[in-house]
């Protein structure tokens, strides 16, 4: 895997406005301060701009901690009372596997298999079956 | 003073069993080119029995120089471990069990012991029998290395068995377009269900399944630990952005499942067609009954 | 065999910098060891649970990485030690949900289900060292059921 990987820099994730959607692509070994630096970010231009949802993907996260866990359902529900709704997409296998057993299954955290299934969730008014939290289905 | 002098010719038991095994390398081996665990094994030429006797008998020497003949671990045994390994296996091979493959390495000591006694005939008899203790400790240790080797390897290759036998229980079928199903025969137990939950997830990726059914017809029972599985692999699932569903619940196991206090917090349905059917309605396929009433 | 250079380390674990290098030194050994990628994702997700409780509860202190073999299976061991506060009740900080970081709670109880061995020792007042162990080349075996 990455055994050369570049020098860790604390740094900011990029955040690109599509229409009434933000989009965050997260990538690699995440400091705890570029975690924290991007809920903040995200507040302020949710506020600012009145999007309605964002798509935090994740594809390239090799690990998700109970920290990172942390910060993303804090985003989904800070992002919840500024009335936009979030989903984030592409998590890995191996880390949702790591994930469960750690103990986490961040229940109000919706998902989506990839940006694309995630940007098709976050159009749609409706909130889609097949992705997401537990619901009551309708019989 | 004679006394003095014989005390002073005598190495120690030790030295003396490498030195015999120096001297008789080659009748040693050619002994045990005999013998069924060498004559079997070595079935190209007598010669290649007698030279892997041979290396049998090296290693032996060193181990005695080394001062080290109850240590399995000794430096001197590295060179034939392979060897003995091989020897193990295809006795293994030839239907023989693991004790009958022991009394085989124990059967290489006494034709050794009766060369080392006529060879020391002359020598003190305390001094002979000090030198087939030593020897025969030896020989013991020879016996243990082997039987080491032969069980790591056997162990390596029921563990490579075992997992070879997890990925071929778990078939991962992709019915629909978006829709895959993994039927479960037979008993899970936390190893097999973490192969199932990786091979699930793998192939949610891999085909862009936005449905995983897990089929539990062929289960015979589930206890808490297996739904403890279950519900790993859905919540792993649901973290990926996909939905799984549990079908082919028996009555038995529903029951059993209430009785447990089991509540699965999962979409489940009777039957795998059921949970197909849920799944294509959910992607917009209804399904429509072409004859009423026939299922 | 392979290289102890790459497998064998000392850490530092001082700030939030350290702990992004203790998980790319876990992913580099567990990897060279032959690690699967489920069992390499669980022990580097452990190991920045355990560096981020040396850090934040210990005060900082370091991570020692080893390689450990038992009957022809390999393995590694990762020791995370501090000088901190310690933990006074350990039944209670080894429970899901409990906290005292402001975190989910799931740090040390989470970390021991992502491991094959979980040790840990720790005196109120003089520190605590967490000793995980994961093993590999063997088939999945039962993980204790906490």
């Amino acid at each position: 895997m990455s055994d050369a990987s570049p020098r860790p820099v604390p740094g900011q994730v990029p955040v690109l406005r599509l229409g009434d959607v933000l989009l965050v692509t997260l990538q690699g070994d995440l400091h705890d301060s570029t975690a924290q630096q991007l809920q903040q970010d995200l507040a302020e231009t949710i506020s600012r701009t009145g999007v309605r949802g964002v798509l935090i993907d994740i594809s390239g996260v090799e690990i998700v901690d109970s920290f990172l866990g942390r910060v993303l359902a804090e985003i989904a529900a800070q992002a919840k009372l500024l009335a936009a709704r979030t989903v984030v997409a592409g998590m890995r296998p191996a880390v949702a596997i790591t994930l469960v057993e750690l103990g986490l299954t961040l229940p109000g955290l919706s998902t989506a298999l990839s940006t694309e299934a995630g940007m098709r969730l976050l159009t749609q008014h409706s909130p889609v079956p097949g992705a997401g939290g537990p619901r009551q289905e309708s019989p | 003073m004679p006394e003095h002098e014989a005390d002073g010719q005598l190495a120690t038991p030790t030295h003396e069993v490498r030195d015999f095994l120096h001297r008789r390398r080659e009748q040693i081996a050619q002994r045990w080119a005999d013998e069924p665990l060498f004559r079997t094994v070595f079935t190209v030429s007598r010669d290649e029995a007698v030279e892997a006797g041979k290396a049998v008998v090296d290693a032996l020497a060193q181990v005695a120089d080394s001062d080290r003949v109850e240590d399995p671990d000794a430096a001197g045994f590295s060179g034939v471990r392979e060897q003995l390994a091989r020897m193990g296996a295809a006795r293994s091979r030839a239907g023989l069990s693991n004790t009958q493959v022991s009394s085989e390495l124990a059967a290489l000591r006494p034709p050794v012991e009766n060369m080392l006694a006529a060879d020391l005939e002359q020598a003190p008899p305390e001094h002979l029998r000090a030198c087939s203790t030593t020897l025969t400790v030896l020989m013991g240790t020879l016996r243990l290395v082997a039987m080491q080797t032969a069980l790591s390897e056997w162990q390596a290759l029921s563990d490579r068995q075992r997992m070879q036998l997890l990925e071929v229980a778990t078939p991962v079928i992709r019915l629909w377009d978006g829709i895959v199903a993994v039927p479960l025969i037979g008993t899970l137990d936390s190893a097999r269900s973490q192969v199932v939950m990786e091979t699930l997830l793998n192939a949610v990726v891999d085909q862009h399944a936005r449905f995983a059914i897990l089929d539990i017809t062929g289960v015979p029972t589930v206890d808490s630990l297996v739904a403890q599985h279950l519900m790993k692999t859905v919540a792993a699932a649901r973290l990926m952005g996909a939905e799984c569903i549990v079908s082919g619940i028996r009555p038995a196991i529903a029951q059993t499942m209430v009785h447990l206090g089991l509540d699965l917090d999962v979409l489940t349905r009777a039957s795998l067609s059921d949970a197909l059917g849920y799944a294509l309605h959910q992607l917009g396929a209804d399904i429509v009954n072409p004859g009423a009433g026939q299922r | 065999m392979h290289t102890a250079a790459g497998v064998e380390a000392c850490l530092p674990i001082r700030s939030d910098m350290d702990l992004v290098w203790v998980r790319q030194h876990v992913r580099q050994a567990a990897a060279l060891l032959g690690f699967g990628l489920v069992e390499q994702t669980k022990l580097i997700t452990a190991a920045s649970e355990l560096a981020r409780n040396t850090l934040v509860h210990g005060g900082g202190g370091q991570m020692e990485a080893t390689r450990v073999s038992s009957g022809g299976a390999q393995g590694l061991r990762l020791s995370f030690s501090d000088e901190g506060p310690g933990i006074a009740d350990l039944d209670l900080a080894l429970s899901d949900g409990y906290t005292s970081g402001g975190g989910l709670g799931m740090g040390l109880s989470g970390a021991r289900r992502l491991v094959h061995e979980f040790d840990i020792d720790s005196t109120p007042g003089a520190g605590t060292t967490v000793r995980v162990t994961c093993w590999v080349a063997q088939p999945p075996r039962p993980r204790e059921e906490a």
